[in-house]
């Protein structure tokens, strides 16, 4: 039963964005009584919509409005109009993420203090105590189902799995399992166990893998209290005289423009669009774009140290089959400078299909030493890096003034340089990925480059002090008391582990606050 | 427009060209694989520049135990009105450059690495360019070549790997 509100109703709380982060926030605000509507720019895919094939899904589910990029990131030139692999659709990019559900280590809370100075890092703590995140992180495992918590058993370990365990226990490495995953390792929560389908990227057809698009999005409907619009396209958030917003102005399927009135604005439409629409709202007021006082909006962004490690074996393996994360090594995700680098990584199983390996494995690559090795393919095993990256404030989004979009709205460009500890990390984890495989006879392995960012993170990021960031530890911007941010580009800094847990976190504490604000009648 | 090979005529078959080497057998508005498994029609590219463009696939990306049709097939789509000048002018330097390293043409340097050497020297070009990153999907996104590498494709259907293998191997 979806409530419909009217655009003049400013009573509302309009979410901007349905994934993770905003997904997650309307749900819980309508459980909690407060009238929502959230504005998806994609539209509405189930399980049953889902295509496992990879590309013909990209076409399907990917975020493919023009963007641009610039940098000395491998990206800019393979994939110069796709710096990020995420999804436009209700539910947002939880329709594609792999699962992997980790909880940060306490001292990624407060890189700064731990680290201490790092030359050209915008490091800072998070004005967040970790021990005040344990209770959501509890909360968050149990709404995403998360396998090795809860008293929740681990999912099977698949073919990827078993050669990416042994050779890990032959180099010495303690903590190897099969990963806290939120995908059903038995029927849970009105959702099926995993059938080790493979395809987790395209959208889970079991809705064995958590998603907000069948989970919190139809939970919070049927309340009443939320209504979702999809392919309803934001292009601005609009302020009154005293600097509070008003509501947003959006496009629906046809082009139209209507203009939501709203009580509260919350912005989580990812690290690209959030910032690119903050400076896209600029005014006279705020002619550097909104709550961007500090500057910060669109800068520090991050998507993690990332790469890939193929290996070939002179044995089958079959990655393809099963789920496609569901193995970890964490031996790695210390801080211990000892290695030459701040900071930590994980490793993670992962397999692609043969279409998206050949695109992947090494972009531009051609002739027999590239061929060969796909002719393996059926030999392969993968497993991907992801580490602690750091936030940068050249690093950034900016709008591109020459290219317009659909809208006529200049488009995101995302500019990202290495820093020199991304480097010696990743020279790190490609060393300890081969060295796994190795160990266990791979006769050809492959550091392979960063795709496209799936982790786009703190381009609007919580800061103590207003002059350093944009949200305070509650995401509510330090300039505009009814302009909240509620995805990963509030995150201060992006730690080792793979985000999705972490915002889910954050939202359901932001749904709190801003429950708990309205009550008291603060916002 | 795939042919049956079997509708070619002899005297089809007997106009091997020159200009397309020995790969292939270049007719009167077709292109055909010399062992006839296949063939296909062209309508706006010249039969001898659609078969020196399948050959050119291969090289870019070659797979010994992948058959030529597949190449074709990849590389199809270019016999457009719209895409049959930019081939055309590609391939005629492609065959320039051929000519520079004393081949009479690209098709007519027998070994793979003196074809690869030409490519390489071309590998920046727009039109190179072009034609790889059209194989990565054209050639790999091809559903009847998957099985060719092991890839099994989609198994919702048939109900995930839970009871089919997911955890078979047994050499670690």
């Amino acid at each position: 039963m979806t409530a419909p509100f009217d655009l003049s109703d400013d009573s509302v709380v309009v979410v901007i964005g349905t994934g993770a982060g905003g997904g997650v926030l309307a749900n819980e605000l309508a459980q909690k009584g407060v009238s929502v509507v959230a504005l998806e720019a994609g539209g509405r895919y189930l399980p049953e919509d889902y295509i496992n094939d990879e590309w013909e899904s990209f076409g399907q589910l990917a975020w493919l409005d023009a963007r641009t990029t610039s940098g000395d990131w491998r990206v800019a030139n393979d994939f110069s109009g796709l710096p990020a692999w995420i999804v436009k659709a209700v539910g947002g990019t939880t329709t594609h993420w792999a699962g992997a559900s980790l909880r940060f280590q306490d001292h990624e809370w407060k890189a700064a203090s731990t680290y201490g100075p790092v030359q050209g890092a915008n490091l800072l703590d998070w004005p967040i105590d970790p021990r005040e995140m344990d209770d959501y992180y509890t909360r968050a495992e149990d709404k995403l189902g998360v396998t090795r918590t809860g008293g929740r058993a681990g999912l099977p370990g698949c073919n990827n799995y078993k050669v990416f365990e042994a050779g890990a226990k032959a180099i010495g490495y303690k903590e190897v399992h099969t990963g806290r995953m939120a995908i059903n390792s038995a029927d849970n929560d009105d959702r099926p166990a995993c059938q080790q389908t493979g395809f987790c990227f395209q959208g889970c057809k079991w809705g064995a893998k958590w998603s907000a698009a069948y989970t919190d999005i139809p939970r919070g409907e049927a309340t009443g209290n939320l209504e979702v619009r999809d392919r309803a396209h934001v292009l601005k958030i609009e302020h009154d005289a005293s600097g509070k917003v008003t509501g947003v102005l959006y496009a629906d399927a046809d082009g139209n423009q209507h203009l939501q009135r709203a009580r509260v604005v919350c912005v989580a439409g990812n690290s690209i669009e959030s910032p690119r629409l903050l400076l896209n709202s600029a005014s006279s007021m705020f002619p550097d774009g909104l709550a961007n006082s500090s500057g910060q909006v669109g800068r520090n962004y991050m998507r993690h140290m990332t790469g890939s490690v193929y290996a070939v074996f002179d044995q089958p393996v079959k990655m393809w089959r099963g789920t496609t994360m569901a193995g970890i090594i964490q031996d790695e995700a210390r801080h211990d400078p000892s290695r030459g680098f701040v900071g930590g990584y994980e490793l993670e199983t992962l397999a692609l299909g043969l279409p998206f390996m050949a695109a992947f494995l090494d972009p531009g690559a051609w002739g027999r030493e590239f061929t060969t090795a796909l002719d393996a393919y059926e030999n392969m095993a993968g497993m991907w890096i992801v580490g602690e990256d750091m936030p940068q404030e050249t690093n950034r989004i900016t709008l591109n003034m020459d290219v317009k979009d659909q809208y006529g709205l200049p488009v995101p460009n995302v500019h990202f340089d290495d820093h020199p500890n991304d480097i010696a990390m990743r020279n790190h984890a490609y060393k300890q990925g081969m060295a796994v495989y190795d160990a266990v006879g791979a006769t050809r392995v492959f550091p392979t480059p960063p795709y496209p960012s799936t982790h786009n993170l703190g381009t609007n990021r919580m800061s103590e002090n207003p002059r350093d960031g944009v949200v305070n530890a509650h995401g509510q911007t330090h300039d505009i008391t009814n302009l909240f941010i509620s995805d990963g580009s509030q995150f201060t800094t992006g730690a080792a582990e793979n985000p999705t847990l972490t915002i889910v976190a954050l939202a359901i504490r932001q749904a709190d606050h801003i429950a708990g604000e309205l009550s008291k009648g603060t916002l | 427009m795939t042919l049956n090979p079997r509708e070619l005529t002899r005297r089809d078959l007997l106009s091997r060209g020159a200009a397309a080497g020995t790969a292939f057998v270049v007719g009167s508005g077709y292109v055909a694989g010399t062992s006839t498994a296949w063939a296909m029609e062209v309508a706006h590219l010249k039969p001898a520049t659609m078969a020196t463009l399948i050959h050119m696939a291969r090289d870019i990306y070659p797979h010994d135990h992948v058959a030529d049709a597949f190449y074709a097939a990849a590389v199809k789509g270019y016999d457009s009105a719209e895409a049959a000048p930019m081939i055309e002018d590609g391939i005629a330097g492609l065959n320039a450059a051929a000519q520079g390293a004393g081949h009479s043409s690209y098709v007519d340097a027998g070994w793979e690495r003196d074809r690869v050497d030409i490519l390489r020297d071309m590998e920046k070009s727009t039109f190179f360019q072009t034609i790889r990153g059209g194989l990565v999907t054209g050639l790999y996104n091809q559903k009847e070549v998957w099985p060719l590498f092991g890839y099994e494709g989609e198994s919702y259907s048939k109900g995930g790997y839970i009871d089919r293998g997911f955890d078979d191997i047994n050499w670690v």
